[in-house]
Protein backbone atom coordinates (compact mmCIF):
# COMPACT_ATOMS: atom_id res chain seq x y z
CA UNK A 1 0.00 0.00 0.00
CA UNK A 2 1.22 3.48 -0.72
CA UNK A 3 -0.45 6.88 -0.73
CA UNK A 4 -2.46 9.25 -2.83
CA UNK A 5 -2.41 13.05 -2.68
CA UNK A 6 -5.73 14.48 -1.49
CA UNK A 7 -4.83 18.16 -1.24
CA UNK A 8 -2.07 20.69 -1.83
CA UNK A 9 -1.25 24.20 -0.67
CA UNK A 10 1.47 26.79 -1.02
CA UNK A 11 2.57 30.08 0.45
CA UNK A 12 5.05 32.78 -0.53
CA UNK A 13 6.15 35.94 1.27
CA UNK A 14 4.37 39.14 0.23
CA UNK A 15 7.48 41.09 -0.80
CA UNK A 16 8.36 40.88 -4.50
CA UNK A 17 11.96 41.53 -5.46
CA UNK A 18 12.37 42.15 -9.19
CA UNK A 19 15.52 41.85 -11.25
CA UNK A 20 15.62 45.65 -11.41
CA UNK A 21 15.61 45.74 -7.60
CA UNK A 22 18.64 43.43 -7.59
CA UNK A 23 20.35 45.55 -10.25
CA UNK A 24 20.41 48.39 -7.74
CA UNK A 25 22.17 46.16 -5.19
CA UNK A 26 24.72 44.38 -7.38
CA UNK A 27 26.27 44.39 -10.83
CA UNK A 28 23.56 42.53 -12.77
CA UNK A 29 20.59 43.31 -14.98
CA UNK A 30 17.18 42.00 -15.96
CA UNK A 31 18.27 40.63 -19.34
CA UNK A 32 21.26 38.75 -17.85
CA UNK A 33 19.14 37.10 -15.17
CA UNK A 34 16.27 36.20 -17.51
CA UNK A 35 18.53 34.61 -20.13
CA UNK A 36 20.82 32.78 -17.66
CA UNK A 37 18.28 31.61 -15.12
CA UNK A 38 14.76 32.46 -16.31
CA UNK A 39 13.78 34.41 -13.19
CA UNK A 40 11.92 37.73 -13.50
CA UNK A 41 11.00 38.17 -9.85
CA UNK A 42 11.09 36.23 -6.60
CA UNK A 43 9.44 36.50 -3.18
CA UNK A 44 11.75 37.34 -0.31
CA UNK A 45 10.74 37.01 3.33
CA UNK A 46 10.68 40.17 5.43
CA UNK A 47 8.73 39.14 8.51
CA UNK A 48 7.78 35.59 7.46
CA UNK A 49 9.74 32.73 9.03
CA UNK A 50 10.21 29.30 7.46
CA UNK A 51 7.65 27.92 9.92
CA UNK A 52 5.16 30.70 9.05
CA UNK A 53 5.39 29.80 5.36
CA UNK A 54 5.18 26.07 6.12
CA UNK A 55 2.12 26.60 8.32
CA UNK A 56 0.27 28.67 5.71
CA UNK A 57 0.95 26.09 2.98
CA UNK A 58 -0.14 23.30 5.34
CA UNK A 59 -3.38 25.05 6.29
CA UNK A 60 -4.27 25.55 2.62
CA UNK A 61 -3.52 21.89 1.85
CA UNK A 62 -5.64 20.73 4.79
CA UNK A 63 -8.46 23.03 3.71
CA UNK A 64 -8.42 21.63 0.18
CA UNK A 65 -8.32 18.08 1.57
CA UNK A 66 -11.23 18.74 3.86
CA UNK A 67 -9.50 17.00 6.75
CA UNK A 68 -8.64 18.32 10.19
CA UNK A 69 -5.13 18.70 11.61
CA UNK A 70 -5.89 16.23 14.41
CA UNK A 71 -6.50 13.49 11.84
CA UNK A 72 -2.91 13.72 10.59
CA UNK A 73 -0.64 10.85 11.72
CA UNK A 74 2.73 12.23 10.57
CA UNK A 75 4.20 15.62 9.65
CA UNK A 76 7.41 15.89 7.63
CA UNK A 77 9.07 19.15 6.66
CA UNK A 78 11.84 19.21 4.07
CA UNK A 79 14.03 22.26 4.60
CA UNK A 80 17.64 23.39 4.61
CA UNK A 81 16.70 26.74 6.16
CA UNK A 82 14.86 25.87 9.37
CA UNK A 83 14.38 28.85 11.70
CA UNK A 84 15.88 26.70 14.42
CA UNK A 85 17.70 23.39 14.44
CA UNK A 86 15.63 22.56 17.53
CA UNK A 87 12.69 22.50 17.71
CA UNK A 88 12.22 21.28 14.17
CA UNK A 89 10.08 23.21 11.71
CA UNK A 90 7.79 20.17 11.58
CA UNK A 91 7.39 20.30 15.36
CA UNK A 92 6.57 24.01 15.24
CA UNK A 93 3.99 23.41 12.51
CA UNK A 94 2.51 20.52 14.49
CA UNK A 95 2.03 22.73 17.56
CA UNK A 96 0.59 25.64 15.62
CA UNK A 97 -1.82 23.37 13.71
CA UNK A 98 -2.95 21.78 16.95
CA UNK A 99 -1.91 18.33 15.78
CA UNK A 100 -0.35 15.73 18.08
CA UNK A 101 1.37 13.28 15.71
CA UNK A 102 5.12 12.62 15.28
CA UNK A 103 6.82 15.39 13.30
CA UNK A 104 10.37 15.80 12.05
CA UNK A 105 12.46 17.62 9.46
CA UNK A 106 14.26 16.12 6.50
CA UNK A 107 17.32 17.71 4.95
CA UNK A 108 18.19 16.93 1.38
CA UNK A 109 18.43 20.38 -0.20
CA UNK A 110 16.38 20.90 -3.35
CA UNK A 111 15.39 17.20 -3.49
CA UNK A 112 14.10 17.35 0.09
CA UNK A 113 10.37 17.27 -0.62
CA UNK A 114 10.69 14.12 -2.72
CA UNK A 115 12.95 12.52 -0.09
CA UNK A 116 10.15 13.32 2.38
CA UNK A 117 7.52 11.72 0.12
CA UNK A 118 9.66 8.58 -0.11
CA UNK A 119 10.06 8.59 3.68
CA UNK A 120 6.29 8.95 4.11
CA UNK A 121 5.78 6.12 1.60
CA UNK A 122 7.64 3.83 4.02
CA UNK A 123 5.19 4.64 6.83
CA UNK A 124 2.24 3.98 4.50
CA UNK A 125 3.81 0.70 3.35
CA UNK A 126 4.02 -0.47 6.99
CA UNK A 127 0.49 0.72 7.59
CA UNK A 128 1.55 2.82 10.57
CA UNK A 129 -0.03 6.01 9.23
CA UNK A 130 -3.26 6.69 7.36
CA UNK A 131 -2.69 10.36 6.71
CA UNK A 132 0.49 12.42 6.42
CA UNK A 133 1.28 16.08 5.86
CA UNK A 134 4.44 16.61 3.81
CA UNK A 135 5.83 20.12 3.44
CA UNK A 136 8.78 21.73 1.68
CA UNK A 137 9.57 25.14 3.19
CA UNK A 138 12.48 27.52 2.81
CA UNK A 139 13.65 30.96 3.75
CA UNK A 140 16.60 30.53 1.45
CA UNK A 141 17.25 34.30 1.46
CA UNK A 142 18.76 33.72 4.91
CA UNK A 143 21.68 31.72 3.46
CA UNK A 144 22.24 33.67 0.26
CA UNK A 145 25.50 35.54 -0.13
CA UNK A 146 23.93 38.86 -1.20
CA UNK A 147 27.30 39.95 -2.57
CA UNK A 148 27.51 36.96 -4.94
CA UNK A 149 25.62 37.92 -8.08
CA UNK A 150 25.95 34.42 -9.55
CA UNK A 151 23.79 32.85 -6.82
CA UNK A 152 21.82 35.74 -5.27
CA UNK A 153 19.69 36.22 -8.39
CA UNK A 154 18.50 32.59 -8.51
CA UNK A 155 16.68 31.95 -5.26
CA UNK A 156 13.37 32.82 -3.61
CA UNK A 157 11.47 31.96 -0.42
CA UNK A 158 8.27 29.95 -0.07
CA UNK A 159 6.59 26.73 1.01
CA UNK A 160 4.42 24.03 -0.50
CA UNK A 161 2.51 21.19 1.15
CA UNK A 162 0.63 18.03 0.28
CA UNK A 163 -1.77 15.92 2.34
CA UNK A 164 -1.33 12.21 1.70
CA UNK A 165 -3.79 9.46 2.47
CA UNK A 166 -3.54 5.68 2.19
CA UNK A 167 -4.05 4.76 -1.45
CA UNK A 168 -2.37 3.47 -4.56
CA UNK A 169 -1.52 6.76 -6.29
CA UNK A 170 2.25 6.55 -5.87
CA UNK A 171 3.45 4.37 -8.75
CA UNK A 172 7.16 4.88 -8.25
CA UNK A 173 9.49 6.82 -5.98
CA UNK A 174 13.27 7.04 -6.22
CA UNK A 175 15.91 8.86 -4.19
CA UNK A 176 19.60 9.16 -4.95
CA UNK A 177 22.64 10.65 -3.21
CA UNK A 178 26.12 11.19 -4.61
CA UNK A 179 27.91 12.53 -1.57
CA UNK A 180 30.41 15.33 -2.05
CA UNK A 181 30.93 19.02 -1.33
CA UNK A 182 32.76 20.24 -4.43
CA UNK A 183 29.73 21.29 -6.49
CA UNK A 184 27.28 22.68 -3.93
CA UNK A 185 27.82 23.39 -0.27
CA UNK A 186 26.23 25.41 2.50
CA UNK A 187 28.31 25.44 5.69
CA UNK A 188 26.50 25.41 9.02
CA UNK A 189 26.98 27.99 11.77
CA UNK A 190 30.53 27.46 13.04
CA UNK A 191 29.79 28.06 16.70
CA UNK A 192 31.83 29.88 19.34
CA UNK A 193 33.80 27.06 20.91
CA UNK A 194 37.14 28.33 22.25
CA UNK A 195 38.59 24.85 21.65
CA UNK A 196 37.78 24.19 18.00
CA UNK A 197 40.54 24.24 15.42
CA UNK A 198 38.13 23.68 12.55
CA UNK A 199 38.17 26.64 10.18
CA UNK A 200 34.93 28.60 10.16
CA UNK A 201 33.22 29.07 6.82
CA UNK A 202 30.55 31.62 5.97
CA UNK A 203 27.18 29.85 6.26
CA UNK A 204 26.06 30.83 2.73
CA UNK A 205 25.43 28.96 -0.51
CA UNK A 206 28.35 28.06 -2.72
CA UNK A 207 27.48 26.55 -6.08
CA UNK A 208 29.59 25.63 -9.08
CA UNK A 209 27.17 26.53 -11.88
CA UNK A 210 28.39 24.43 -14.79
CA UNK A 211 28.73 21.19 -12.82
CA UNK A 212 25.38 21.76 -11.13
CA UNK A 213 23.74 22.27 -14.52
CA UNK A 214 25.22 19.08 -15.96
CA UNK A 215 24.28 17.00 -12.93
CA UNK A 216 20.77 18.45 -12.87
CA UNK A 217 19.93 17.77 -16.50
CA UNK A 218 21.36 14.24 -16.28
CA UNK A 219 19.51 13.39 -13.05
CA UNK A 220 16.25 14.91 -14.32
CA UNK A 221 16.29 12.88 -17.56
CA UNK A 222 17.42 9.67 -15.84
CA UNK A 223 14.71 9.78 -13.16
CA UNK A 224 11.95 10.32 -15.73
CA UNK A 225 13.17 7.44 -17.92
CA UNK A 226 13.75 5.15 -14.96
CA UNK A 227 10.37 5.81 -13.32
CA UNK A 228 8.54 5.32 -16.62
CA UNK A 229 10.32 2.01 -17.12
CA UNK A 230 9.60 0.79 -13.57
CA UNK A 231 5.94 1.78 -13.86
CA UNK A 232 5.66 0.18 -17.30
CA UNK A 233 4.51 3.34 -19.04
CA UNK A 234 5.85 5.33 -22.00
CA UNK A 235 6.97 8.96 -21.71
CA UNK A 236 3.92 9.91 -23.82
CA UNK A 237 1.69 8.57 -21.04
CA UNK A 238 3.01 11.21 -18.60
CA UNK A 239 0.60 14.14 -18.53
CA UNK A 240 2.55 16.58 -16.38
CA UNK A 241 6.15 16.93 -15.31
CA UNK A 242 6.66 18.91 -12.11
CA UNK A 243 10.39 19.61 -11.95
CA UNK A 244 12.42 21.39 -9.32
CA UNK A 245 12.57 25.00 -10.50
CA UNK A 246 16.36 25.34 -10.40
CA UNK A 247 16.93 27.13 -13.67
CA UNK A 248 14.65 27.48 -16.69
CA UNK A 249 17.46 26.29 -18.93
CA UNK A 250 17.82 23.02 -17.00
CA UNK A 251 14.12 22.35 -17.60
CA UNK A 252 14.31 23.28 -21.30
CA UNK A 253 17.42 21.16 -21.85
CA UNK A 254 15.83 18.16 -20.11
CA UNK A 255 12.61 18.65 -22.12
CA UNK A 256 14.60 18.50 -25.35
CA UNK A 257 16.48 15.41 -24.25
CA UNK A 258 13.26 13.68 -23.23
CA UNK A 259 11.67 14.82 -26.50
CA UNK A 260 8.60 15.90 -24.59
CA UNK A 261 6.60 19.05 -25.37
CA UNK A 262 7.32 22.14 -23.24
CA UNK A 263 3.67 22.48 -22.21
CA UNK A 264 3.91 19.29 -20.13
CA UNK A 265 6.53 20.93 -17.89
CA UNK A 266 5.18 23.01 -15.03
CA UNK A 267 7.18 26.22 -14.79
CA UNK A 268 6.96 29.02 -12.25
CA UNK A 269 10.62 29.96 -11.84
CA UNK A 270 9.92 33.27 -13.60
CA UNK A 271 7.75 34.32 -10.63
CA UNK A 272 9.17 32.31 -7.71
CA UNK A 273 12.85 31.74 -8.45
CA UNK A 274 14.46 28.60 -7.05
CA UNK A 275 12.85 27.91 -3.67
CA UNK A 276 14.92 24.75 -2.98
CA UNK A 277 12.85 22.10 -1.15
CA UNK A 278 9.71 24.21 -1.58
CA UNK A 279 9.85 24.40 -5.35
CA UNK A 280 8.31 21.04 -6.29
CA UNK A 281 5.32 21.30 -3.89
CA UNK A 282 4.68 24.95 -4.86
CA UNK A 283 4.69 24.00 -8.56
CA UNK A 284 2.50 20.96 -7.80
CA UNK A 285 0.00 23.15 -5.96
CA UNK A 286 -0.10 25.66 -8.81
CA UNK A 287 -0.76 22.83 -11.26
CA UNK A 288 -3.44 21.41 -8.99
CA UNK A 289 -5.21 24.75 -8.62
CA UNK A 290 -4.87 25.63 -12.33
CA UNK A 291 -7.55 23.10 -13.27
CA UNK A 292 -5.19 21.58 -15.89
CA UNK A 293 -4.95 18.32 -13.96
CA UNK A 294 -7.62 15.60 -14.05
CA UNK A 295 -8.16 12.50 -11.93
CA UNK A 296 -6.15 9.67 -13.45
CA UNK A 297 -3.47 11.96 -14.91
CA UNK A 298 0.11 10.79 -14.51
CA UNK A 299 2.29 13.37 -12.76
CA UNK A 300 6.07 12.92 -12.66
CA UNK A 301 7.91 15.03 -10.12
CA UNK A 302 11.68 15.28 -10.16
CA UNK A 303 14.26 17.23 -8.18
CA UNK A 304 18.04 17.56 -7.97
CA UNK A 305 20.47 19.67 -6.01
CA UNK A 306 22.90 19.85 -3.14
CA UNK A 307 24.18 16.62 -1.66
CA UNK A 308 24.45 15.94 -4.46
CA UNK A 309 20.97 14.54 -4.35
CA UNK A 310 18.22 13.78 -6.81
CA UNK A 311 14.82 12.15 -6.67
CA UNK A 312 11.69 11.36 -8.59
CA UNK A 313 8.11 10.45 -7.75
CA UNK A 314 5.47 9.28 -10.19
CA UNK A 315 1.87 9.78 -9.11
CA UNK A 316 -1.46 8.80 -10.58
CA UNK A 317 -3.58 11.77 -9.64
CA UNK A 318 -6.78 11.57 -7.66
CA UNK B 1 32.88 15.68 -40.50
CA UNK B 2 33.36 16.61 -36.89
CA UNK B 3 33.18 20.35 -37.56
CA UNK B 4 29.83 20.16 -39.35
CA UNK B 5 28.21 18.35 -36.45
CA UNK B 6 29.79 20.79 -34.00
CA UNK B 7 28.52 23.75 -36.01
CA UNK B 8 25.01 22.32 -35.88
CA UNK B 9 25.22 21.83 -32.10
CA UNK B 10 26.65 25.32 -31.49
CA UNK B 11 24.08 26.95 -33.80
CA UNK B 12 21.33 25.11 -31.95
CA UNK B 13 22.38 26.45 -28.55
CA UNK B 14 23.75 29.90 -29.44
CA UNK B 15 20.99 30.93 -31.83
CA UNK B 16 23.63 31.90 -34.44
CA UNK B 17 22.99 30.88 -38.06
CA UNK B 18 25.05 27.75 -38.84
CA UNK B 19 26.26 29.33 -42.10
CA UNK B 20 27.98 32.09 -40.12
CA UNK B 21 30.01 29.68 -37.97
CA UNK B 22 33.53 28.72 -39.09
CA UNK B 23 36.54 27.14 -37.41
CA UNK B 24 37.85 30.65 -36.73
CA UNK B 25 34.66 31.88 -35.04
CA UNK B 26 35.29 32.59 -31.37
CA UNK B 27 32.87 31.65 -28.63
CA UNK B 28 33.06 35.25 -27.48
CA UNK B 29 31.74 36.42 -30.89
CA UNK B 30 28.89 33.94 -30.56
CA UNK B 31 28.00 35.38 -27.16
CA UNK B 32 28.27 31.90 -25.64
CA UNK B 33 27.89 32.07 -21.85
CA UNK B 34 29.03 29.47 -19.33
CA UNK B 35 25.74 27.54 -19.37
CA UNK B 36 25.60 27.49 -23.18
CA UNK B 37 29.09 25.97 -23.07
CA UNK B 38 27.78 23.18 -20.84
CA UNK B 39 24.75 22.65 -23.10
CA UNK B 40 27.07 22.32 -26.11
CA UNK B 41 29.41 19.95 -24.24
CA UNK B 42 26.53 17.72 -23.14
CA UNK B 43 25.35 17.36 -26.75
CA UNK B 44 28.93 16.69 -27.85
CA UNK B 45 29.17 13.93 -25.24
CA UNK B 46 26.05 12.30 -26.69
CA UNK B 47 27.11 12.75 -30.30
CA UNK B 48 30.78 11.79 -30.06
CA UNK B 49 30.91 9.73 -26.87
CA UNK B 50 33.70 11.88 -25.41
CA UNK B 51 33.70 14.06 -22.32
CA UNK B 52 35.22 17.51 -22.77
CA UNK B 53 35.66 19.74 -19.73
CA UNK B 54 34.71 23.40 -20.02
CA UNK B 55 38.36 24.35 -19.44
CA UNK B 56 39.39 22.37 -22.56
CA UNK B 57 37.06 24.20 -24.93
CA UNK B 58 39.52 26.90 -26.04
CA UNK B 59 38.70 30.18 -27.75
CA UNK B 60 37.44 29.16 -31.19
CA UNK B 61 35.20 26.53 -32.76
CA UNK B 62 38.36 25.05 -34.31
CA UNK B 63 39.92 24.68 -30.83
CA UNK B 64 36.89 22.69 -29.70
CA UNK B 65 37.04 20.45 -32.80
CA UNK B 66 40.72 19.69 -32.02
CA UNK B 67 39.87 18.92 -28.38
CA UNK B 68 37.21 16.43 -29.50
CA UNK B 69 39.48 14.79 -32.08
CA UNK B 70 42.22 14.55 -29.46
CA UNK B 71 39.79 12.95 -26.98
CA UNK B 72 38.65 10.44 -29.59
CA UNK B 73 42.20 9.11 -30.19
Amino acid sequence: MSFRIIGTGSAVPSKIITNDDLSEMMDTNDEWIRTRVGVAERRIAVTESTADLALEAAEKALEMSGVSADSIDLILVATITPDRICPTTAGTVQARLGASCPAFDISSACSGFLFALETAAGFFARGTVKRALVIGAERISRIIDWNDRSTAVIFGDGAGAAVLETGDGCLCSEICTIGGDEVIRIPAFGGTSPFTEIEKEDPVIFMEGQETFKFAVGAFVNHIHSMAEKAGISLDDIDHIVPHQANERIIRMAARRLRMPDEKFVMNIDRCGNTAAASVPIALDELNRSGKIKPGDLVAMTAFGGGLSSAGCLIRWG
Amino acid sequence: MTIDKIKTIIADHSGEDEANITAETTFEELGVDSLTTVEVLMDIEDEFGVTIEAAQVGKTVGDLVRAIEEAQK
